[in-house]
C-alpha cells in the first residue's frame, strides 16, 4: 500500500533519521522524499509503500511516539492527494 | 504522482481549515418492510437496518484512519415512514422507535425519514402520520422528520402547510422541558430532494433502489482561508478561488464515497457538496460572506456575495464528481454559524434578509429560534413564503424553526453540540391567518409547464 508521511516541527538534527529508523523497523520501504524548511520549520513528505502484513493504523502507531518529541507527524493513504488535485 | 506542495496543501486544509466530510448517510430502501401489522413491520425495519448498516460505522471509521480525513456523522436515511400506510398514530409510533433503536444499535447519530410527501394531497394514513410527529420526535433521540408540502410541478399544498404550523408547535411543547429541541430534527420542504444526506432532511425516495451511500462534504473554514488571501483582488478573482477549492474538497468526497460503497457492498449513489457550518470557530458561512467584503453578514450585498459563492461551489463541485446531487452549495443555518448569530445579536441581520438570502442559497430558513408564542399561522405563513420561493425559483427550499417555549424576542437558547446556540429572532407583529385558514392548493406556476 502506497502511503504519504508528511513531518513538520522545528528543525533539529536527527529528524529524517529518527523517523527512517522506525520504517526500516516496520519493514517500509521510502520511494521518493522531499524536505524543506518552510518558515523555519522543517518539512518533509515521504512517499513509502507499506507492506501487506502492517495496517496504516498500526504504522501511526509506531511513528506516534515522534508526535512527543515536537514533530507532527501524519500518515495518509497516498491516493487522497491523487485523487484531490488531479482528475 | 504525489507532489509536495500537494501534500502540504491538502493538510493545511486538513488540519487548520476544518476540512471534513461531514456526513456518510446511507439510503435504505423500506418499501418491502411494511407489512399489515405495524409490530411485524418493526421487526422486518430493524433487521434490514442492522443487516444493511451494522457496519457503515466502523467502515466509516477505518476510511478515516487510513486517509486521515475526518468523517463527521455516520447515518441512516429511510424511504418516507408515511408509506406504511396505517389508519392510527400510535402505529406509526412503534416505527419511530424501531427507527431509533435501529440508529442506536447501528451508532449512527441520525436516522431520517420519518417523512411524508403531501405537496399535492394528504391521505387518511398520512393524517395519522402527522398526527404521530411530535410524540415521535420527543420520545426518540435520533429519530428525525421531513414534510414535503410544495413542488414546482405539482404546487403548494396550504392545507399541508396549515397543518405543519400547527405541527411545529406541538413538536415545541412536547420538547419544552429541552428548550423544544424537537424542532430541530423536523424540516418542511418545498422541492424536496431525494438523496440528500444532510439532515434534518434526509429521506431515501421513491425514485432510489435498495440502498445507496451518499456523502455530505463540507469545507467553510477552507473556502474562507482560500478567499481570505485575496484581499483587494476583483471579484472573478474570488470565484474562481472558490470554484476551485470546492473542487479539491469535493475530489476528497468523491474518494471517500466510492471507498465506503466497495467495502458496504452498496452503490455510490451522490455527493452532495454543501458548506455546512458547525458551531466551531473558523467553519461558518458568515466568515466567508465577511472575507468577500460585507462588513457584518446581513448588511447590503450580503445577498449577492451569498450567491455567487452558492454558485461557485456548484460549478466546482460538478467538474470534481460524476454524481452531485443532493443540496449541493451553501447552508446558513442561524444557530450552527456563529458568525450567523453574532450578525443576529449585533442588529445586522434580520429574519427579512435571512428570507431573501434563501433565494439563493441551497436549503432556507434553518435553524432559526422564534418566540414561543409565535402563533401556528405565523409559522404556516412563514413555511409558504419559503415554499413559494422554491417552488417559482425551481430550488429546493426548507424551513426549520424552532418556537422555544417560553422564550421571547431578547433572549436566546442554547441547543448545544452541532445545533449551537442562538438569539430568539422577532418576526413580523402583523398576522396572517386569513390567508392560511382558506386552505385548498397553490397552482403550480407557469413554468412548470413544460411537456
Amino acid at each position: 500500500m502506497k502511503a504519504v508521511i508528511s513531518v513538520i516541527g522545528k528543525d533539529r538534527t536527527g529528524i529524517i533519521y529518527s523517523v527512517s529508523k522506525i520504517l526500516y523497523e516496520s519493514g517500509v520501504n521510502i520511494e521518493d522524499i522531499s524536505q524543506t524548511i518552510m518558515q523555519g520549520y522543517f518539512t518533509m513528505v515521504m512517499l513509502v509503500s507499506i507492506p501487506e502484513d502492517i495496517s496504516i493504523t498500526e504504522l501511526r502507531n509506531s511513528l506516534s511516539p515522534l508526535n512527543e518529541q515536537n514533530l507532527s507527524i501524519q500518515l495518509q493513504k497516498a491516493e487522497l492527494f491523487d485523487e484531490t488535485h488531479h482528475i | 504522482m504525489v507532489i509536495f506542495s500537494d501534500v502540504i496543501e491538502t493538510i493545511n486544509m486538513l488540519e487548520k481549515e476544518k476540512l471534513d466530510i461531514r456526513t456518510i448517510t446511507m439510503g435504505i430502501s423500506l418499501l418491502d418492510c411494511f407489512s399489515g401489522s405495524a409490530d411485524s413491520s418493526c421487526d422486518l425495519i430493524y433487521s434490514k437496518a442492522m443487516r444493511l448498516a451494522g457496519n457503515l460505522v466502523e467502515v466509516g471509521e477505518a476510511i478515516e484512519d487510513e486517509y486521515g480525513v475526518p468523517i463527521i456523522n455516520k447515518r441512516i436515511s429511510v424511504s418516507p415512514i408515511s408509506l406504511a400506510g396505517y389508519e392510527t398514530a400510535s402505529e406509526y409510533l412503534k416505527l419511530a422507535k424501531a427507527l431509533d433503536r435501529a440508529a442506536q444499535d447501528t451508532g449512527v447519530n441520525f436516522i431520517g425519514g420519518y417523512s411524508a410527501q403531501l405537496h399535492k394531497g394528504i391521505t387518511k394514513s398520512e393524517e395519522a402520520f402527522i398526527a404521530s410527529i411530535p410524540q415521535a420526535l420527543a420520545e426518540t433521540q435520533r429519530v428525525c422528520s421531513s414534510v414535503n408540502v410544495g413542488t414546482t410541478k405539482a404546487g403548494i399544498n396550504l392545507d399541508a402547510i396549515k397543518l405543519m404550523g400547527k405541527t411545529i408547535k406541538d413538536i415545541a411543547y412536547e420538547t419544552r422541558e429541552e428548550s423544544s429541541i424537537g424542532c430541530c430534527k423536523f424540516v418542511v420542504f418545498a422541492n424536496a430532494v431525494e438523496d440528500n444526506p444532510f439532515m434534518a432532511g434526509a429521506f431515501h425516495g421513491i425514485g432510489e433502489g435498495e440502498a445507496a451511500v451518499h456523502v455530505g462534504v463540507s469545507g467553510p473554514g477552507t473556502i474562507f482561508s482560500a478567499i481570505d488571501k485575496l484581499k483587494g483582488a476583483p471579484i472573478d478573482e474570488i470565484c474562481e478561488a472558490i470554484k476551485r477549492t470546492a473542487f479539491k474538497i469535493t475530489r476528497a468526497g468523491q474518494l471517500v464515497g466510492n471507498e465506503a460503497a466497495k467495502r458496504l457492498n452498496v452503490p455510490f449513489g451522490i455527493l452532495d457538496l454543501s458548506l455546512a457550518p458547525t458551531p466551531q470557530v473558523g467553519d461558518s458561512v458568515a466568515d466567508i460572506i465577511e472575507a468577500i467584503g460585507i462588513e457584518k453578514t446581513g448588511a447590503h450585498g450580503t445577498t449577492a456575495a451569498l450567491a455567487l459563492l452558492t454558485d461557485a461551489v456548484k460549478k466546482g463541485g460538478i467538474m470534481a464528481s460524476s454524481h452531485v446531487g443532493g443540496l449541493s452549495g451553501a447552508f446558513i443555518p442561524l444557530s450552527e454559524d456563529v458568525g450567523m448569530a453574532d450578525a443576529v445579536s449585533a442588529g445586522a441581520l434580520t429574519f427579512d434578509k435571512l428570507e431573501a438570502m434563501t433565494s439563493v442559497c441551497s436549503v432556507g430558513l434553518d435553524m432559526i429560534a422564534v418566540p414561543g408564542d409565535t402563533s401556528a399561522e405565523t409559522i404556516s405563513a412563514i413555511i409558504a413564503d419559503e415554499a413559494s420561493i422554491g417552488v417559482i425559483n425551481n430550488k429546493t427550499t426548507a424551513v426549520r424553526l424552532i418556537p422555544v417555549y417560553g422564550k421571547k424576542e431578547g433572549e436566546s437558547v442554547r441547543f448545544g453540540g452541532l445545533l449551537g446556540e442562538a438569539p430568539i429572532v422577532p418576526l413580523s407583529s402583523f398576522g396572517s391567518s386569513g390567508f392560511i385558514n382558506r386552505g385548498g392548493r397553490i397552482p403550480a406556476p407557469v413554468h412548470s409547464f413544460r411537456n
